[in-house]
């Protein structure tokens, strides 16, 4: 990494059998890896009153980037690498409650790449939650075609919250009415709208936030951060247990910092170089055999007891 | 080849000499409607590695500015004050747009903000 703060992002390098991993997991241990990885102590878990009540399990899982349509040197067929990210879905031992997509479903926001990407995830039979990203927007009514097709009873660009067994979910837009030289933006309107929505909530509640940019400042020269993101985590800071789940960097990133665990998701379509190893973040050629090691899906387990929630990267290969 | 419209009136087929007038001032007038009067430089900017190169030109008023995508991702080209906006530019997409009036002209990517560029229009001299 070319940064040495503390906050500097963890590249996903362990090396660890990621099937083998997530069969053999327990919780403990995941919390263990995190909190190495992190360089922090453990016990940043969910509040005591949570830790009281009975345990009940749940998974949920993460896509991100599918930019169906794509088919450059980099991968010819994104279409087929989605189909093959479901598949693995449906191999999953233990059936995700439900999936989120953080955005770039699409290229170029045609009916027909929607379409194709509609058809492929369905399969997957749970249901989708999405958030758009700035390839879903590219329609003549700059995101009416987004809204339409995925907006429904969304607020605003399509931001909404949900309740899951006691999580907290909440889904933001950091992709519209960016600003010249700027990075992702959420805005006045949605913060208000964030700030409003967790004002009720107790600290104990766990809470996961997704949306398609990063919302930490990743690698702020492509981009790669948003500018107000701060502003959406301080209204987030009383919460004993927060989860950010981000795409648009098509590479597996994590930090910790206190109560906060940031995880960007590789894409299912093409991987982009780390920050800075490039002349741009334009797609990554690799090697032939290489790509599928490069994609892959984010499974999220989230247990009641004193862990944070464990999150494994899944390759489609390797 | 059908016979320019005006050519089948009957009082310019009558009189060559008017018909061949009318067909002048016909061009003139065309020509002056699809380009206007200072016009004709052309300039182009590519769009390399999220980068636009150059990142600033300056032309003469009139000039059309054409805009090539050479990236394998999509990029768009959107003024700052909304005077201009493209639709998306996939690999090899273009888009033109002429400055009739001086002035500057900041831009950038919608998708990739962090990429800027300027268009500086003067008149030469």
């Amino acid at each position: 990494m070319t940064k040495s703060d503390t906050t500097t992002p963890i590249a996903d390098a362990d090396g660890i059998h990621r099937r083998g991993f997530l069969e053999c997991m327990t919780w403990a241990g995941t919390g263990i890896l995190w909190s190495l990885s992190g360089g922090l102590p453990s016990g940043l878990g969910l509040g005591s009153a949570l830790a009281a009540e009975p345990a009940k399990a749940f998974t949920f899982l993460q896509i991100s980037d599918s930019h169906v349509g794509f088919d450059k040197p980099a991968n010819p067929d994104a279409l087929s690498t989605l189909r093959e990210a479901v598949a693995r879905i449906k191999t999953l031992k233990e059936k995700p409650a439900f999936m989120i997509h953080t955005g770039d479903i699409s290229h170029l926001s045609r009916e027909k790449e929607f379409d194709d990407a509609d058809q492929i995830i369905k399969e997957a039979g749970i249901p989708v939650f999405y958030v758009p990203g700035e390839h879903d927007l590219l329609d003549d009514g700059q995101g009416k075609a987004y809204l339409e097709r995925y907006g429904k009873g969304a607020k605003g660009a399509g931001w909404y919250s949900y309740d899951h067994d006691g999580v907290h979910f909440i889904a933001l837009v950091n992709v519209v009415e960016l600003k010249a030289g700027g990075l992702g933006n959420l805005g006045t309107e949605q913060l208000e709208w964030l700030e409003s929505d967790v004002a009720g909530l107790p600290s104990s509640t766990p809470i996961v936030v997704f949306a398609h940019i990063p919302l930490w400042t990743v690698y702020p020269e492509w981009g790669w951060g948003t500018s107000d993101g701060l502003q959406a985590l301080a209204y987030l800071k009383r919460f004993g247990s927060v989860t950010v789940l981000n795409g648009h960097i098509h590479q597996v990133m994590q930090k910790v910092e206190g109560n906060v665990t940031f995880h960007t998701a590789r894409s299912t379509a093409f991987p982009q170089p780390a920050p800075g190893s490039a002349p741009s973040p334009g797609p990554l050629k690799l090697p032939a055999g290489e790509l599928r090691k490069n994609l892959g899906i984010v499974t999220v387990n989230f247990v009641r007891g004193a862990q944070p929630l464990a999150i494994i990267d899944q390759p489609l290969e390797g | 080849m059908r016979q320019p419209f005006f050519a089948q009136l009957p009082a310019l087929r009558a009189n060559p000499a008017t018909a061949i007038f009318a067909a002048t001032l016909l061009a003139l007038v065309l020509g002056l409607a699809a380009r206007p009067a200072a016009a004709g430089e052309e300039a182009t900017v590519s769009i390399d590695n999220f980068t636009f190169s150059p990142a600033e030109v300056t032309v003469a008023p009139g000039t059309t500015v054409t805009w090539v995508n050479n990236d394998d991702i999509p990029h768009t080209v959107v003024d700052k004050k909304q005077a201009f906006r493209s639709k998306v530019l996939d690999t090899e997409g273009k888009y033109s747009f002429t400055f009739n009036t001086a002035g500057d002209f900041t831009y950038f990517c919608s998708l990739h903000p962090h990429m800027t560029g300027k268009v500086v229009v003067k008149p030469a001299g």
